[in-house]
């Protein structure tokens, strides 16, 4: 491990104690159950950011990939009884696979005809789950939650620890990327595909792979979903809210660094929250699209820009 | 096929044709490039001259014809497999990753384009962009991003991006375009020092001056043909070559 990767694991070590700590110290399950919510749209964000910021990509199928993680553990669950963690994990291979075969077949189109494609795979996975009778179709299907590990006072609690750990595991995975090479790659690719191309990056597959890694980490993030509601529907499972909310956290955190979609992901993960608590949820869609608008306009590269900017100035300032 | 002996071309383009729909930009063209030459490709707008590039380089595929480089058919290859076989090129209108400074242009360059083993440690590679950029005389230019560069440090940013993916032969799509004659002869001579370098090079050009100081051999296309193929003197000389550029 180099110098510079030992504060980043001495604050996901914190990170890890704390959410640990948490859950000993507090009883009461609201607190677990709304910063579950916002922990799984770090993940999401994160793994988002994977092949829409590095690799300038832009994915509308955020919902396709944790409706899948969703079904997959609905399926799990209600087929063989299997464990949560077993669960996560299928809903990891799923979503790898499923990140496979989507961009092999649409990561050849560029821009904006990969999006369209992305919107087009949400509608055709959540109609064939709509249809399909043992998941309970499009009534939905009802999940009894197992006991709850010794450890932890409640199920919700050690849910939230679950999601805090695929935090963790999110980010190391983005972060890796960002600082080795792939990430050199998807970032010479964003800037220009040809001159990458002609400079030795083999595009197609830097762009697969990312597709992949970022398609397992958004399934791996539903699993824990369905037993969270212990109700899981086709409507909201796959629900295209997920994708809008997920793009809008990684654009306005930045897209640049790893800690941009995280930073997006908490602040508006947050008012979500709180404009759902106190006012209604129907504001805080209104809220995320007047916020990503502002950004857009003021803020192209997000909070990540706006701090590199702030640095940049203080630096030319003192020189 | 045969294997490359030492009096094989490094570069063989056998009936190469490419359309567009109806219009036909490269007519079964066919031409060899020997080791270590320094080619001239000139026409006028239009003639084909970038196609031909795109097709050697694989950014188009060819429709029929084939493309040999180094007595190997890579005809079918994408343009990465093509740069890590020793192809490299610039672009006409320059293309660097504008999100990066200069040296982390080259640094794609050799995480990509050479073979693994060639660096073992950060600081030779470092070594080895720092090297490349100073030969183009861009040493004070390495941490200053791509966008804040003049014209002809971007040009040359491209030649050092493509250096350092270790060619055997590399393409220069206009290189020239735009700059001042002072400018013109800078990257001249850059370029043939790199031919001192058994680097073979293609230069496409409109500037005569330049051509005919760096060819050893001038191929001159019109419409997507071969009009003119030979010393560069003969080529200058031959009446086709005349109409197609004065149009007389």
């Amino acid at each position: 491990m180099n110098r510079s990767s030992l504060p980043f694991w001495i604050g996901v070590s914190v990170f890890l104690l704390a959410a640990a700590l948490m859950t000993q110290l507090i009883s009461n399950e609201y607190p677990f159950f709304a910063i579950y919510g916002i922990l799984q749209f770090v993940v999401l964000a994160v793994a988002w950011s994977i092949l829409g910021g590095y690799a300038g990509y832009v994915n509308f199928g955020t919902s396709a990939f944790f409706g899948v993680g969703v079904y997959t553990a609905v399926f799990l669950s209600k087929a063989l009884g299997a464990p949560l963690a077993a669960q996560i994990a299928a809903a990891a291979i799923v979503g790898a696979f499923l990140g496979f075969a989507v961009g092999l077949i649409t990561l050849r189109m560029q821009g904006i005809f990969f999006s369209i494609a992305t919107i087009a795979l949400t509608i055709i996975i959540e109609t064939t789950v709509t249809n399909w009778r043992f998941v309970g179709g499009a009534a939905g299907v009802q999940l009894q939650r197992p006991p709850v590990l010794p450890l932890f006072n409640s199920y919700v609690a050690m849910l939230f620890f679950v999601q805090a750990m695929l935090v963790v595991v999110a980010i190391a995975v983005a972060r890796y990327i960002q600082i080795s090479w792939i990430g050199r790659g998807l970032q010479a690719l964003k800037d220009d595909e040809l001159a990458a191309e002609c400079t030795g990056v083999p595009t197609l597959r830097l762009k697969v792979m990312a597709c992949v890694i970022s398609g397992a980490l958004m399934c791996a993030a539903g699993a824990p979903a369905a037993m969270y509601l212990q109700y899981a529907d086709p409507s909201s499972a796959f629900n295209l809210n997920y994708s809008v909310s997920v793009l809008a956290m990684s654009l306005i955190g930045g897209t640049s660094h790893w800690s941009g979609p995280v930073i997006g992901a908490v602040l508006l993960g947050t008012t979500q929250q709180l404009l759902t608590v106190t006012i209604s949820s129907e504001v805080n869609v209104l809220v995320l699209g007047v916020m990503l608008v502002l950004f857009v306009v003021a803020a192209p590269e997000g909070i990540i820009g706006l701090i590199r900017r702030a640095r940049g100035a203080r630096a030319g300032g003192e020189a | 096929m045969t294997p490359a002996g030492p009096e094989a071309p490094l570069l063989r383009i056998g009936a190469l044709t490419k359309k567009f729909g109806g219009f036909v930009a490269l007519d079964n063209i066919s031409v060899e490039i020997p080791l270590g030459q320094r080619f001239g490709l000139i026409g006028p707008n239009g003639s084909g001259k970038t196609t031909l590039i795109h097709c050697i380089s694989g950014a188009f595929r060819t429709e029929p014809g084939t493309v040999v480089f180094a007595g190997e058919d890579i005809t079918p290859l994408a343009p990465h497999m093509r740069t890590r076989r020793g192809i490299a090129r610039s672009f006409q209108i320059p293309r660097p990753f504008k999100s990066m400074t200069v040296a982390e242009n080259l640094k794609v360059a050799l995480d990509f384009a050479t073979v693994a083993g060639d660096f073992t440690s950060v600081a030779e590679r470092s070594d080895s962009v720092m090297s490349i950029l100073t030969r183009m005389g861009l040493a004070s230019k390495a941490n200053v991003s791509t966008t804040k560069l003049s014209q002809v440090e971007l040009r040359k940013m491209e030649l050092a991006r493509a250096l350092a993916t270790r060619p055997k032969l590399l393409i220069s799509d206009e290189a020239m375009a735009g700059l001042s004659s002072s400018e013109v002869d800078e990257v001249l001579d850059l370029l043939l020092s790199l031919a001192g370098q058994d680097i073979t090079i293609i230069m496409i050009e409109h500037i005569m001056q330049a051509v005919m100081r760096f060819s050893q051999r001038v191929m001159c296309l019109d419409a997507g043909k071969i009009i003119a193929i030979g010393a560069p003197d003969e080529v200058m000389a031959n009446p086709r070559v005349q109409e197609a550029y004065l149009g007389t």
